[in-house]
């Protein structure tokens, strides 16, 4: 169809057929103003704000439903136009409190804006008005219905976006309203706390408690942030106000959120602003600490690590970096160690975090996830499968959720109903712990009905033949026997799956033994070989971390055997690039990883220990055996910002600086790499971890030079082909998806379009172990299956210490 | 007893294996919400909430969107009705003849306002538009009967008449 020529306010235009006279009007930069428009929603031209006039027309129409139409001349402000919008208005203002002068919406309310705009004071309307009592129930906001003016935008976004379905219209006439059914507090509904309805409504009915009487819209300043909690890197801004955040809104055109946050991102921040920071360095003197300057500090821990190596080698200092610092932090925490002659450096994650890169990396040869988040909206099948990220990962489910309601077919195999069983077309509710025998068994279906993509098989994959050989047993009738759930919903699900054009895999990296570890990832990876859903837009293998900077600690080199970007230790030309950049000699040998380090009844050889923002005696598989490795260790020196239950074991203990507080990059889920402006002045005696980390270096008598964290980006990228293209300076505009190798290069949407890392992909012949279930220990047995959220050990250290440890359902309290 | 309370007990006894029988054959199918609340409340009089809450659950809708729909439409009941339903005419020949002063009787004579239902279930009282029974003008309905020519003095002798 040909192009559409109108005229707006005397101005020619040419759109899109289909296109609305709104979004014509808004492509000109004409303000037409809306109540209840919302771009991610359908419209309903309930409000009648956006009313103009179109010549010919014989009333005034909606603009935000009517499309445009070959020479159509409309007018946005003719007379008739702002005579209808004062009569809506003064309809509006009839039924609303008008006490502005303390409204927390004054300032970015669009009812004000308006009745500015048009000049309404009062209403002329005199009649029966709403007493409604406010819903003051839950920790986070308050709900004063008197002043709603029943846009419906909450109501989308919570049933439609979210999936929540908290809130919607009921009753009817006069008396409707917006809220739960049966008009229960909101606390009591399924109301999962995202803030979407609060950051999406124009007027004040919905309002944060935290921002009350904090400060006015213009007294604040608005700096960007990534959110510190989950690895998909929400974008956030931080309303500031004298050093304090009072608030936090989505940013609305982030490619990773897209103004969508979850209760984490919205309400999560104010642990920054903890009476239970550490702001002074703090050295224990008879099993008490006691504050002391940073000279005394650093002087301590130089002499202690140099005397413990000097004694016991230097293989007998180990570093755990951390997957919530920034990139910059990492790096420069590495080197450091490095420098010091160890290899000895890693991160202590979840165990359950390694099965999953384990097996990434065997198939692929990359643990990255394949494909961006955005991308899954696009879809047409998702397979949801040992996951829950309605609650890991909510921006990740409102995409899954997207993709159903464009048309995507939606398997959901999980034991426990989950939320997006609302909107799935297949529901697997299969025995816990059998995710690796379904798996199988869908690929069992697919070859057996010939729905596999045999020219990717041959021509980008090996290994299937004996992957062929093992998923032959797994017949749907005993897949189902296993699973308990019937051929038939197994046969069904593998054809959703394998007739789509595109089809994506859902799961979450904390899958753990009880799942099948690294053998259900690879299951997985054998899934998406099979039917040639990786290497393209909008399909491959999602496993999103829990830590917001997983990805960047890893890319970053903090494990014993590669430095960044995964340049393995054991390529000689990769240490002699190190050391020359570094101007030290590079161990030659590997690093211990960090279970290899805590392995129960083994002497690891570590003396000394350098933990920088992890908290392994809170998160371990057996707590109290690595306490006792801590209490037994000659030296612990513990850099954080809280006194964690580790920290409380160091000898010394070195205050951080916290996400707001420090300028640095972070790496999401997606290989996205994204800059961090500081926010806030960090209290006391508190410092950037890469200051801490450069000072500390200085007293060792290494000479670097670095004047900011931007300066260790630069000496990074240098050394990493995969960051190589990328500089604070882009980043400025927007974040960065490696493999970037060159200053001109865009980045990497998807993974593996011509060939995977490893160069072919890899079949794995897994088996489903029906033991595994009886051997999972008490810690992964709570965790992954049904949401990954008890992995995530760091992120309970800080909602701890913030209100969202008031949000009943959230798992991670 | 208070009519919250009351709610409360009538809930206890909610049976939701008729409301499983009933709701079963429109599994995944969202779009028969609406004959399905009706079936329910055939079932038990009105909207019972352990039936409305089962009912979101077999079917996938969120709370909030049920009660959304069934308070949208005025012939879903949420509270339980009475055995006798009292619909008191308001159409333009029953306002003129006196049917707000029959209204008015009835409620004093149940001690409930309009719209509201007898702590002992047994009467309901509405107000409706016009029955179409215009010659008997003031008239009522008590379920199916009608009565017509009434003045206030007579309404207590009706009313006794139903046991």
């Amino acid at each position: 169809m040909s192009a559409i020529n109108l005229t707006i306010d005397g101005r020619e235009i040419e759109v899109a057929p289909g296109t609305t006279i709104l979004q014509a009007a808004r492509q000109l930069g004409i303000d037409i103003p809306t109540f209840c428009y919302d771009p991610e929603l359908a419209p309903n031209g309930a409000c009648r704000i956006c009313v103009v006039e179109v010549e010919k027309a014989r009333a005034l129409v909606a603009s935000c439903v009517a499309p445009v139409g070959p020479g159509m001349v409309v007018h946005t402000e003719s007379d008739r136009v702002v005579s209808a919008r004062k009569s809506v208005l003064s309809l509006l203002l009839a039924n609303h409190p008008l006490d502005c002068i303390t409204c927390e919406k004054t300032g970015e309310c669009k009812l004000q804006d308006y009745c500015y705009r048009y000049d309404v004071a009062s209403s002329e309307y005199v009649g029966a008005i709403k007493d409604l009592s406010y819903d003051d129930t839950n920790a986070f906001f308050v709900r004063d219905m008197n002043k709603c003016i029943l846009c419906g935008i909450c109501v989308g976004k919570c049933q439609d976006v979210v999936g929540a379905g908290a809130i919607d219209f009921v009753k009817r006439g006069f008396v409707t309203n917006v809220g739960p059914g049966f008009e229960d507090p909101i606390e009591d509904s399924s109301c999962v706390f995202c803030g979407m309805c609060i950051d999406n409504c124009p007027v004040g009915a919905l309002i944060p408690k935290y921002v009350t009487g904090k400060g006015r819209p213009w007294q604040t300043e608005s700096v960007p942030a990534v959110c510190p909690y989950c690895s998909l890197g929400c974008n956030i801004n931080l309303h500031i106000k004298d050093n304090e955040v009072i608030g936090v809104s989505p940013v609305e055109e982030s490619p990773v959120n897209r103004g969508h946050l979850c209760v984490q991102g919205k309400f999560g921040w104010d642990f920054v602003h903890s009476g239970d920071r550490i702001t002074a360095p703090l050295v224990k003197s008879d099993g008490v600490f006691v504050e002391v300057s940073w000279e005394e500090a650093l002087d301590y821990i130089v002499d202690s690590i140099k005397d413990v190596q000097s004694r016991f080698g230097p293989d007998a200092l180990m570093g755990l970096g951390s997957p919530k610092a920034s990139n910059e932090d990492n790096y420069l925490f590495q080197k450091l160690i490095r420098s010091l002659g160890t290899n000895n450096v890693d991160s202590y994650t979840c165990h359950c975090h390694a099965s999953s890169v384990d097996g990434m990396v065997e198939a692929f040869g990359n643990a990255a996830a394949t494909n961006s988040i955005a991308e899954v909206a696009e879809t047409g099948a998702v397979l949801v499968i040992g996951a829950n990220p309605e609650e890991s990962h909510p921006i990740l489910d409102y995409r899954v959720r997207e993709a159903a309601q464009k048309g995507a077919e939606l398997v959901v195999a999980v034991p426990d109903m989950v939320k997006l069983v609302d909107v799935s077309d297949h529901y697997l509710p299969l025995k816990q712990g059998t995710e690796l025998a379904l798996v199988n068994g869908l690929a069992n279906v697919i070859i057996a009905e010939d729905l596999l993509d045999k020219a990717f098989v041959e021509k980008r994959t090996e290994g299937f033949d004996q992957f062929k050989k093992t998923v032959d047993k797994y017949t749907p009738e005993h897949v189902a026997e296993i699973t308990g759930l019937t051929a038939e919903e197994i046969r069904a699900a593998a054809r959703a799956y394998a007739s789509a054009e595109k089809a994506a895999i859902v799961s979450d990296a904390a899958v753990n033994k009880q799942t099948g570890g690294a053998d259900f990832v690879k299951a997985l990876a054998n899934l998406a070989l099979l039917t040639g859903n990786v290497g393209r837009e909008s399909t491959g293998v999602y496993l999103p971390y829990g830590e917001n900077n997983l990805q960047g600690s890893a890319d970053m080199g903090v494990h014993p055997n590669n430095v960044t970007c995964y340049q393995h230790l054991k390529d000689e030309k990769v240490r002699e690039k190190f050391s020359r950049a570094w101007g030290v000699r590079i161990s030659e040998n590997y690093g211990l990883s960090a279970a290899e380090a805590f392995e129960a009844g083994k002497n690891s050889g570590i003396k000394a220990m350098y933990i920088m923002g992890e908290n392994p005696v809170a998160c371990g598989g057996d707590k109290a055996q690595i306490a006792d490795y801590m209490k037994n260790l000659d030296f612990l020196v513990v850099q954080d910002i809280f006194m964690t239950e580790t920290a409380s074991l160091a000898d010394v203990v070195l205050p951080a600086a916290a996400f707001a507080e420090k300028l640095g990059t972070y790496t999401n889920s997606e290989r996205r790499v994204q800059l961090n402006q500081p926010a806030l002045e960090p209290p006391g005696e508190v410092f950037p971890d890469w200051a801490v980390l450069v000072e500390l270096a200085e007293w060792f008598g290494f000479e670097w030079d670095f004047a900011g964290p931007e300066e260790v980006f630069a000496e990074l990228a240098s050394l990493t082909p995969d960051y190589a293209g990328i500089s604070y300076q882009r980043l400025s505009e927007g974040g960065l998806q490696w493999p970037c190798p060159a200053d001109d290069h865009p980045g990497t949407k998807f993974l593996y379009q011509d060939s995977f890392s490893r160069g072919l992909g890899l079949f794995s012949a897994v088996e489903y172990d029906p033991e595994a279930e009886a051997e999972s220990d008490g810690h992964s047995a709570a965790c992954c299956t049904s949401g990954g959220h008890s992995c995530r050990c760091l992120s309970e250290t800080i909602t701890r210490r913030s209100v969202i440890s008031a949000f009943k359902n959230s798992c991670c309290v | 007893m208070s009519s919250e309370a009351e709610v409360a007990d009538i809930n206890q006894d909610i049976d939701l294996s008729q409301v499983d029988s009933i709701v079963e054959p429109y599994l995944g199918k969202k779009e028969m919400l609406i004959p399905v609340m009706q079936k329910v409340q055939e079932h038990f009089g009105y909207l019972p909430r352990p039936a409305m809450e089962h009912v979101a659950r077999r079917m996938r809708i969120p709370l909030s969107r049920l009660y959304g729909v069934t308070t949208f439409y005025a012939q879903f009941k949420m509270k339980p009705r009475g055995r006798y339903i009292i619909r008191v005419c308001k159409g333009t020949a029953c306002h003129i003849s006196g049917s707000p002063k029959i209204a008015e009787r009835i409620e004093e004579i149940l001690g409930i306002p309009g719209g509201e239902t007898t702590d002992d279930l047994k009467f309901t009282l509405e107000e409706v538009a016009c029955i179409g029974a215009c010659a008997l003008a003031p008239v009522i309905m008590i379920n199916d009967n009608p009565h017509g020519r009434l003045t206030p003095d007579k309404m207590k002798e009706i009313l006794d008449s139903y046991e």
